[in-house]
C-alpha cells in the first residue's frame, strides 16, 4: 500500500489536475480539510478558495477553485470544480433573466396567436416568483 | 448580344456566391475542430459527476432527493429544454430537431418550453405560448453559467410539481456527416441498474446529506445540458460545413451549365454576323 492516492480536479469545461498526491488541502464548506490516503468516504461542498496539493513527487501545487463538490472514495479523491462563484441568489437571478428573455420574446410577437394565454401564464409565473421570494425572506 | 451579356453577369454573381460559401465551409471546418476539442474537454466532468450521482443513488442517505424519485403530484405536463443553434445555414439540423420534438410532444399535455438558441425561439414562438424561459446568442464557446437560468426554471417547475418530467431535446454528434436528433429524459433521473453501483458503503456527508445532494443533483443536470449544448455546436459546425460544401458544388454545376449556354450564344452571334457580312458581300 503506497501512501498516495489518485486526485482528479475537473471543471465543466476542462480537466485541471489528474495524478497522484500524498496530501491535499481543500476549503470545505465547514472549514479547510486535509485529506491523506485512506480517508473515509466523504462528500462535501467547497467554498471558493485554494486547493493545496502535495503531489507524489514532493511538488506542491496551488489551484484556485470557485466552489464545487469534493468526493472522497477509497483511494480516489475527486474535486468537481465550478467555473464561477455560485450562490443561491445568483442562480435565482439567472433564472429570472431567462424568464425575462422569454417574456420579451412573447412581447415581440407579431401575431396575436394565443397571446392572451401567454400573458395569463406569464402573470402566473410572476406570481410564483413573488411567492418564492416571500417564503425565502421568511426563512431567513 | 444582350443575351450573352446577361449570362455573363449571372455567371459572375454565382461565382461571388460560390466564393462566400467556400469561405463559410472553411470557417465551419476549423470551428468544428475546436468545438470537438471542447466536447472532449467536457467529458471528464460529466463522467465524474455521473459516477458520484450513481453512487448516491445506490447508497442510502437519510434524505431522498426528489430528482431521483417520481413526481408524486400527477400532472400530465412535461417540461422541454430544446437546444438549437443561433444561426441558420446549417442544412436541416434545426428542422430535423424540431420535427423530433413535435413528434414527441403530446399536444394535450400543454408542454412547458425552455429554449436555448434563436432558431428554436423563432420556431416555437409560433407553435406554443408556454414559454417559460429562453436564452440566445451564446456564441461559439458558451460557459455553464449561460444555461443555469434555463435549467433552474425547469428544475423548479419540477420540484413544484408543475411538470411531471423534464426532457432534453438535442442533437447527437455521430460523425461529421451525421447528426441525430434525440429526446432524453432529464428528470426524474433514470437510475441505472448497473451491477457496478450495487454496493453497501455510504459517504460521510458534511454538513448534511440534503444540502449536498441538492447541489450535486443541480450540477449533474446542468452538466448534462451544458454537454448537450457543446455537442450541438459541433453538430452545427459540421452540418454547416456539409451544407456549404454542397452549396459550393451546386454553384460550380450552375456555372458550368451557364458557361455552355454563354458559349453557344456567343457562337450564334458570331455566325449571325458572319452570314450578314457574306450576304452583304453577295449583294454588292
Amino acid at each position: 500500500m503506497s501512501m498516495s492516492f489518485h486526485l482528479d480536479i475537473v471543471s465543466a469545461s476542462d480537466s485541471i489536475f489528474s495524478g497522484l498526491a500524498t496530501m491535499v488541502f481543500a476549503p470545505a464548506v465547514d472549514g479547510e480539510i486535509g485529506i491523506m490516503p485512506r480517508h473515509a468516504p466523504l462528500l462535501t461542498t467547497l467554498k471558493p478558495g485554494m486547493v493545496r496539493i502535495q503531489a507524489d513527487n514532493k511538488e506542491e501545487k496551488n489551484i484556485f477553485v470557485s466552489g464545487g463538490i469534493l468526493e472522497i472514495q477509497p483511494n480516489i479523491v475527486t474535486i468537481l470544480s465550478d467555473t464561477a462563484i455560485r450562490a443561491q441568489d445568483l442562480d435565482e437571478a439567472a433564472a429570472m433573466r431567462a424568464k425575462e428573455q422569454a417574456q420579451s420574446a412573447i412581447d415581440n410577437k407579431q401575431s396575436d396567436f394565443e397571446y392572451a394565454k401567454a400573458k395569463t401564464e406569464l402573470i402566473q409565473a410572476i406570481a410564483q416568483i413573488e411567492s418564492i421570494r416571500k417564503i425565502k425572506k421568511r426563512n431567513r | 448580344m444582350s443575351n450573352a451579356k446577361e449570362i455573363r453577369t449571372q455567371i459572375k454573381s454565382i461565382k461571388n456566391t460560390q466564393k462566400i460559401t467556400k469561405a463559410m465551409e472553411m470557417v465551419a471546418a476549423s470551428k468544428m475542430r475546436k468545438a470537438q476539442d471542447k466536447m472532449l474537454a467536457t467529458r471528464p466532468y460529466a463522467k465524474k459527476i455521473m459516477q458520484v450521482v450513481g453512487h448516491l443513488a445506490a447508497s442510502h442517505p437519510e434524505y431522498h432527493h426528489p430528482f431521483l424519485s417520481k413526481q408524486p403530484k400527477s400532472t400530465k405536463k412535461s417540461g422541454y429544454i430544446i437546444i438549437s443553434t443561433d444561426r441558420g445555414l446549417c442544412g436541416g439540423l434545426n428542422i430535423n430537431l424540431f420535427k423530433e420534438a413535435i413528434n414527441h410532444i403530446d399536444k394535450d399535455s400543454q408542454p412547458n418550453f425552455s429554449l436555448i438558441g434563436k432558431k428554436s425561439l423563432n420556431f416555437f414562438k409560433k407553435f406554443t405560448a408556454n414559454l417559460s424561459s429562453c436564452v440566445q446568442n451564446l456564441g461559439d464557446s458558451p460557459v455553464i453559467e449561460d444555461i443555469i437560468g434555463v435549467v433552474k426554471n425547469q428544475t423548479d417547475a419540477y420540484l413544484k410539481g408543475e411538470v411531471n418530467k423534464v426532457l432534453l431535446v438535442k442533437n447527437t454528434f455521430v460523425n461529421s456527416m451525421t447528426q441525430k436528433p434525440e429526446v432524453l429524459q432529464l428528470l426524474p433521473i433514470k437510475q441505472s441498474n448497473d451491477k457496478e453501483f450495487k454496493h453497501y458503503w455510504d459517504y460521510i456527508y458534511e454538513p448534511d446529506a440534503k444540502s449536498i445532494l441538492n447541489i450535486t443533483m443541480t450540477r449533474y443536470i446542468e452538466s448534462i445540458v451544458y454537454q448537450a449544448l457543446i455537442e450541438n455546436i459541433s453538430c452545427e459546425m459540421s452540418a454547416r460545413m456539409v451544407a456549404m460544401k454542397s452549396a459550393t458544388d451546386n454553384a460550380g454545376d450552375l456555372i458550368s451549365d451557364l458557361e455552355l449556354v454563354y458559349n453557344k450564344a456567343r457562337q450564334a452571334a458570331i455566325t449571325q454576323e458572319l452570314s450578314e457580312i457574306v450576304a452583304g458581300a453577295a449583294a454588292v
